[in-house]
């Protein structure tokens, strides 16, 4: 019989060289499984992890993925320290794409700056007041969020989708479900002249930067950090348990909300059925494999973007399907938890024994 | 009892323990004869719960020899002990508190008989030992004392050559203790050896035949108890001589800074004690002591005091004012600090730094904020204060909480409060499980705290600090509250009656009036 005994004391080191040794199983399984596919396991390896990369565009392809990941990344990292646990950063991605992007299709065509500003707050006001139903629910209901907010992801996605099939479908656009292009005071500026790359990046860098510091250096982190660590003490500190879980889900939305609204007025430039490729659960992923930590975030925000462009250069390069994307990603959360799972027990082998206050 | 040329029942001989960054046993040699209660001394720390987990094979030595009745033994599961004839009650019990009483020592046993017969071996044991103890009660419905009472039903079940007891008595009434040395005294006379580990050393002198001390992990001394005094072996503990409390100097009592009035509050859950009337008034520059065994009201009280439970604005008076509906960061900004019974994951983060547990209650009163930004130096500042006032030993604030040992830690979170000079201090279990070096500068600081005006209330289970430090003592039992009475009117004996819910005046102890004046109904 297999069970699990904690280890008295869990290795520090280990923790943080967790996410690597995920990622080097997870590059191992991807090997065995290109070759039970029968394709040259190298060469499709080499076509998701480097080609992607090998050229400047690639790489600000790269930053324009990472954008929205890292961005809501950073905010479920900050509620996850917390203990709350907001699964739905897809669904407030997505209301915070039609709050900015219903802004952008009704404004006139020439119009001021304040179009985008006002977009960047609405889209932020849109995810917050999505993460605000299961925050509501969790404070005065006791409604567990992981259930409520992954649910309304649904919701938000398919009124999202009622809205492009219908009352916001660009009428000259040929029957698509879409709106039509946003314009040019309604689109985020781009960086470098001959990419994709646009003024989301120092953006997510900013709000990175900012969290940091307030993790590392305000009382409200602080009190994430005690929240997360002993509720008891939180608590005896005197900080108030339904504040901090109201924080964390209206933080992870507003950022949930700002990465759609980059979504829509960046890269896509309309609104469309699908704003995001699952950036909302990928970055549930980032926020694990960056350790909760915003550098760390901003490292596996950057290697799960990766993980786009490698599916897709996979299909282009090889004709593999675009579902390698999700299996590399799920394999590697798979792996960073077991690994997690090593870390902090060990396994044995052979009968249980009655162990009295081994706790002590 | 001198008998050189038996063989020892247990024998240790130069045994090493080493974890990580610290060597718990370093050549340690115990020996305990047949038919003898030996003591295991030492501060928290010394090395004397690893030592106990090698002879009952929780824990493998590195290196050195265990020998049993003579001759060398591997013990490496509890299993295995038990085999031998070993058994050990913890200090926290393993119940579960949905079962009954029979069913909780039917699972700890490997191979339980039917149940029928198992209880008749439970009724013959308690007849023998008189152990009272239903055996189909469930054992949520059981006092600590009667819980600790299935524990040691468990091992003499198994007929042990030697029982290991952890700390036992501190969860005791002093009657309840006395009922367990006649117990224990009995098992002696039947040639059973005990391993009696504690730091309550007038009790250690009271029942035990020999004591080895540990300090530091090693052996520091032998020595039979009845020869020594309290002081003595203290000091062989400590390795220094502790300077006793001097006796409290004259109580100059101010105005009332903390009152409850009338606090009734119904039981979460079953495991929890409902609150019944509770009245208490604490005057500035007093110390008034609250007794009780625990599970009696203790936390819920506590979780009143610091409002993690609200109630009524005027139930709870600080300083006159109505604080009952406010939260633990007004309270302590209005000047009540608290120091909650547990050490770890309640008045502290385990896995951060002293400095960052400096934060955690200092932000109400302490200058550590500019515009939600934490000022890391004053922190630091305040901690590092700390730190040296109260002799935390730690390798400085950014010392894990969780490293610390517990008298240390203790020191820190004591420190942390009394540091913020409140005009109230509330304080659970303030020496709980923490060595006399410690223990003693803890109480000094709380008689110094009271001396500059300063209410105090202490809630403890260790009677002995109640009684040096208090100057007026009540107990809590069942979650109703005793009157309060001037310590000079008490003894051990007349706080044990109040922790069992009797009322003094109906015992014929006492006169009533706890209101007199202290000096005229002073104790002869």
């Amino acid at each position: 019989m297999l069970r699990l005994e904690p280890r008295p004391q869990a290795s520090r080191a280990m923790i943080y060289l967790s996410p690597l040794l995920a990622l080097l199983l997870t590059l191992g399984s991807g090997f065995v499984i290109f070759r039970l596919l029968g394709v040259d396991a190298g060469q499709a390896l080499y076509a998701f992890f480097i080609q992607p990369l090998s050229d400047g565009y690639g790489v600000s392809e790269l930053l324009v993925k990472a954008v929205p990941l890292v961005l809501i990344g950073v905010g479920l990292a900050v509620g996850f320290r917390a203990n709350v646990w907001n699964i739905g950063a897809e669904g407030q991605l997505a209301m915070g794409a039609v709050f900015a992007g219903g802004l952008a299709i009704w404004v006139p065509e020439e119009s001021g700056v304040w179009v985008l500003p006002a977009m960047l707050l609405l889209g932020m006001l849109g995810g917050m007041l999505w993460a605000a139903i299961p925050a509501l629910l969790r404070t005065r209901y006791n409604a567990n969020e992981i259930l409520t907010s992954l649910m309304l992801s649904y919701v938000a996605l398919l009124f999202l989708s009622y809205l492009v099939h219908g009352p916001w479908r660009d009428p000259e656009g040929f029957n698509f479900p879409e709106s039509k292009l946003f314009a040019a005071s309604a689109t985020l500026p781009i960086l470098l002249d001959g990419t994709r790359l646009h003024l989301g990046l120092p953006i997510a860098m900013a709000v990175v930067a900012g969290v940091w510091v307030m993790l590392a250096r305000t009382l409200v982190g602080f009190q994430v950090r005690v929240v997360g660590a002993s509720p008891r003490a939180a608590q005896f500190a005197g900080f108030r348990e339904r504040a901090m879980i109201w924080f964390a889900l209206l933080l992870a939305g507003a950022l949930a909300g700002l990465a759609g609204m980059i979504e829509v007025a960046g890269p896509i430039g309309q609104l469309v059925p699908q704003v995001s490729p699952g950036y909302g659960f990928t970055a549930i992923i980032v926020a694990f494999v960056g350790r909760l930590h915003p550098a760390g975030v901003t490292a596996a925000g950057l290697l799960l973007a990766l993980s786009y462009l490698g599916g897709e250069n996979l299909q282009i390069e090889m004709g593999l399907p675009q579902a390698v994307t999700g299996v590399f990603q799920g394999m590697l959360l798979f792996y960073l938890l077991a690994c997690d799972v090593m870390i902090h027990y060990r396994v044995r082998i052979g009968r249980p024994r009655v162990i009295e206050g081994a706790r002590r | 009892m001198t008998a050189h040329d038996r063989t020892p029942c247990l024998e240790l001989r130069q045994v090493v323990k080493a974890f990580p960054g610290c060597l718990a046993n370093d050549r340690v040699d115990l020996r305990v004869m047949p038919g003898e209660i030996h003591a295991l001394l030492g501060e928290n720390g010394a090395g004397k719960s690893t030592l106990v987990k090698m002879i009952f094979g929780l824990l493998r030595p590195d290196a050195g020899q265990l020998r049993w009745q003579g001759e060398p033994v591997r013990i490496d599961s509890p299993a295995r002990a038990r085999t031998l004839g070993i058994g050990m009650v913890f200090q926290h019990f393993s119940l579960f508190e949905a079962l009954t009483v029979q069913e909780n020592i039917a699972l700890g046993m490997g191979n339980p008989p039917p149940m029928a017969q198992l209880e008749q071996q439970i009724r013959a044991v308690e007849a023998r030992y008189g152990l009272p103890l239903d055996p189909k009660r469930a054992v949520h419905s059981l006092s600590v004392g009667e819980k600790q009472r299935i524990e040691i039903v468990r091992c003499l079940l198994q007929n042990p050559r030697l029982l290991i007891m952890d700390e036992p008595t501190s969860v005791l009434t002093p009657q309840e203790a006395e009922r367990l040395f006649v117990t224990l005294r009995q098992l002696r006379a039947e040639g059973c050896s005990i391993l009696y580990i504690s730091h309550k050393l007038d009790e250690v002198r009271q029942l035990c035949d020999a004591a080895t001390i540990l300090r530091g992990g090693r052996n520091v001394g032998r020595c039979k108890p009845a020869d020594e005094t309290a002081a003595s072996m203290a000091a062989l503990m400590v390795g220094e001589a502790v300077v006793p409390v001097s006796a409290h100097p004259a109580l100059e009592r101010g105005a009332v800074r903390l009152a409850l009035c009338g606090i009734s509050r119904r039981a979460v859950d079953a495991l929890a004690v409902t609150l019944e009337q509770v009245d208490l008034a604490v005057h500035g520059g007093e110390i008034v002591g609250i007794a009780g065994v625990a599970g009696n009201g203790q936390s819920e009280l506590l979780a009143v005091l610091c409002g993690e439970w609200r109630c009524r604005a005027d139930a709870v008076l600080l300083n006159g004012s109505g604080v009952g509906h406010l939260g633990p960061h007004q309270r302590r900004q209005r000047g009540l600090c608290i120091v909650p019974e547990e050490r770890l994951g309640h008045g502290s983060v385990a896995e951060m730094s002293l400095r960052d547990n400096a934060l955690l209650s200092g932000y109400s009163r302490q200058p550590f904020l500019r515009r939600g930004f934490v000022r890391t130096a004053a922190v630091g500042d305040f901690a590092r204060a700390v730190i040296e006032r109260f002799d935390v030993r730690c390798s400085g604030f950014d010392a894990a909480a969780g490293s610390l040992s517990g008298g240390n830690l203790q020191k820190f979170i004591v420190g942390r409060e009394v540091h913020q000079a409140p005009d109230v201090l509330v304080i659970a279990q303030p020496t709980w499980g923490v060595d006399a070096g410690a223990a003693a500068l803890i109480h000094r600081a709380l008689l110094a705290l009271a001396a500059q005006g300063t209410a105090v209330l202490v809630l403890s289970q260790d009677l002995d600090e109640l009684l040096l430090i208090s100057h007026r003592i009540g107990a809590i039992c069942g979650g109703r509250l005793s009157p309060l009475y001037p310590r000079q009117q008490l003894g051990v004996e007349e706080v044990g009656l109040l922790m069992t819910g009797t009322a003094l005046e109906t015992a014929g102890v006492l006169l009533p009036g706890d209101r007199a004046p202290e000096v005229a109904h002073a104790a002869p």
